[in-house]
């Protein structure tokens, strides 16, 4: 299988509680009115400028050894490396929202409305990690039996940087758009990419007692476990 | 004085059209523009810092604050700049080649400006021989660098090396800042400074400013 999605904006668009829980503010604390009002402006123009667009595809866990291995620079051991081997399935994936919307949060900064850029900026990462999120929610369909998708990507979990580069040869995202500078930056900046693993609830646990989780500014995998295993109950026994 | 107390109070609700109005006010008055500055403007920017950093706004409110004190600081200006009135000095900011990641370095900067500094941003993908140059000819006291890539956090320590080879370390203060960047990598590489996040910056540009 090597597919390109094309999925509707709504479908990725945050809600404002999202997009605000992602920049750290608590659910219990309710935005300002003009914080409201400038928000809500950034989630209309994410409407008018997303082209989300994804590409999938599959690739046999053999072959992956070499797209993991990258350059030779990820830590030793990750949650990946142990997983992955275990996997029914592995698609490679990227995902992007398009240029648009980053061109107009550089012309929000540079005009002064950098507190609707600033907003705008948010609304598009929580955009397009949601349409990383609903792209393996497609996905569901395509996870053997009993095994549900997660995904990883490279500068997470102990997945150098520079595997990129590896990942980009072989899956040639450039195809949606998706480019790689010398130093691993995806452009669009909002894109994501990695691989999905299909695998049982238990092989996607880990703990995070890794070196790399010290300096980790993410910090959501638990979170993600847990939702795989909301996805398959039957297999926390 | 209630009229740069009303500045303050409404530059710390985001109201920019307020601020701008009473800012003409108090030029109309004749209340000298550094003392509309400092007790009016950055007096109001160092309470929504205080209530940032102890999370009872958001980054958010702060944007729309800056936005207001920028509204008013539109109104200074050209008083300021005839009555020679010096800034809390001089930083050159950027993000490092290779990275085009700008938001925290644009945060940074509209706090630094919102503190009172005049700020030069060299925007994103900044060769380090450009940070140096500028901050050599600007006379600037400090360089704040941002990344937010592993393979891109190299360039800050190479503006370090060449601040060295010029004999201009010491002089100019580096800072640096981004995702990936720790107080551990800024001691490492010889930075005089690490950001935390875009308000801790702003406090550790005004100590090395200061020294």
């Amino acid at each position: 299988m090597r597919e390109i999605v094309r999925i509707p904006v709504e479908e990725c668009l945050p809600t404002a509680a999202e997009t605000l829980a992602a920049q750290g503010v608590p659910a219990d604390r309710a935005p300002t009115e003009p914080v409201a009002e400038t928000l809500r402006e950034a989630l209309d123009r994410f409407r008018e400028l997303a082209a989300p667009v994804a590409i999938v595809s599959d690739v046999a866990a053999t072959e992956f050894v070499a797209v993991y291995r990258g350059e030779g620079r990820n830590a030793h051991p990750s949650p990946l490396a142990d997983i992955f081997p275990k996997a029914g399935r592995l698609l490679m994936f990227a995902v992007t929202i398009g240029g648009r919307v980053g061109d107009a949060i550089s012309q929000l900064f540079a005009a002064g409305r950098f507190d609707l850029g600033y907003l705008l900026d948010a609304v598009a990462s929580s955009g397009t990690d949601g349409l990383a999120q609903r792209l393996q929610e497609n996905c569901a369909g395509h996870a053997p039996a009993g095994t549900v998708f997660l995904r990883y990507s490279p500068g997470y979990c102990g997945w150098d940087i520079t595997g990129q580069r590896r990942l980009f040869a072989a899956l040639r995202p450039e195809e949606i758009g998706i480019t790689l500078r010398e130093s691993c930056l995806m452009e669009p900046l909002k894109s994501v990419s990695g691989v999905m693993v299909a695998a049982r609830a238990e092989d996607h646990r880990f703990d995070n007692s890794y070196p790399f989780c010290t300096e980790c500014a993410t910090r959501n995998c638990r979170d993600r476990i847990a939702a795989v295993e909301l996805l398959a109950p039957t297999e926390r026994k | 004085m209630e009229l740069l107390n009303q500045i303050a109070t409404s530059l710390q609700e985001g109201d920019e059209v307020r601020v701008a109005e009473l800012t003409r006010q108090a030029v109309a008055t004749k209340i000298p523009a550094k003392q509309t500055l400092d007790d009016g403007l950055i007096a109001g920017m160092n309470v929504v810092g205080r209530l940032f950093r102890d999370h009872e706004i958001f980054l958010p409110d702060v944007l729309l604050a800056a936005r207001a004190m920028y509204a008013g600081l539109d109104v200074l200006r050209p008083l300021l700049a005839s009555e020679k009135v010096p800034t809390q000095g001089k930083v050159v900011i950027g993000t490092i080649q290779g990275d085009l990641h700008d938001i925290g370095k644009n945060l940074v900067g509209i706090m630094l400006r919102g503190a009172g500094f005049d700020v030069i941003d060299l925007g994103n993908d900044v060769a380090p021989e450009k940070f140096v140059e500028t901050a050599t000819r600007e006379n600037a006291q400090v360089i704040g660098m941002s990344a937010l890539l592993t393979t891109t956090m190299t360039g800050m320590q190479r503006v370090v090396e060449l601040l060295d080879a010029k004999g201009q370390r010491g002089r100019i203060k580096t800072i640096i800042g981004g995702a990936p960047v720790t107080a551990e990598y800024a001691r490492e590489i010889g930075a005089d400074g690490f950001g935390f996040d875009a308000a801790s910056a702003v406090e550790r540009v005004k100590e090395l400013a200061a020294q």
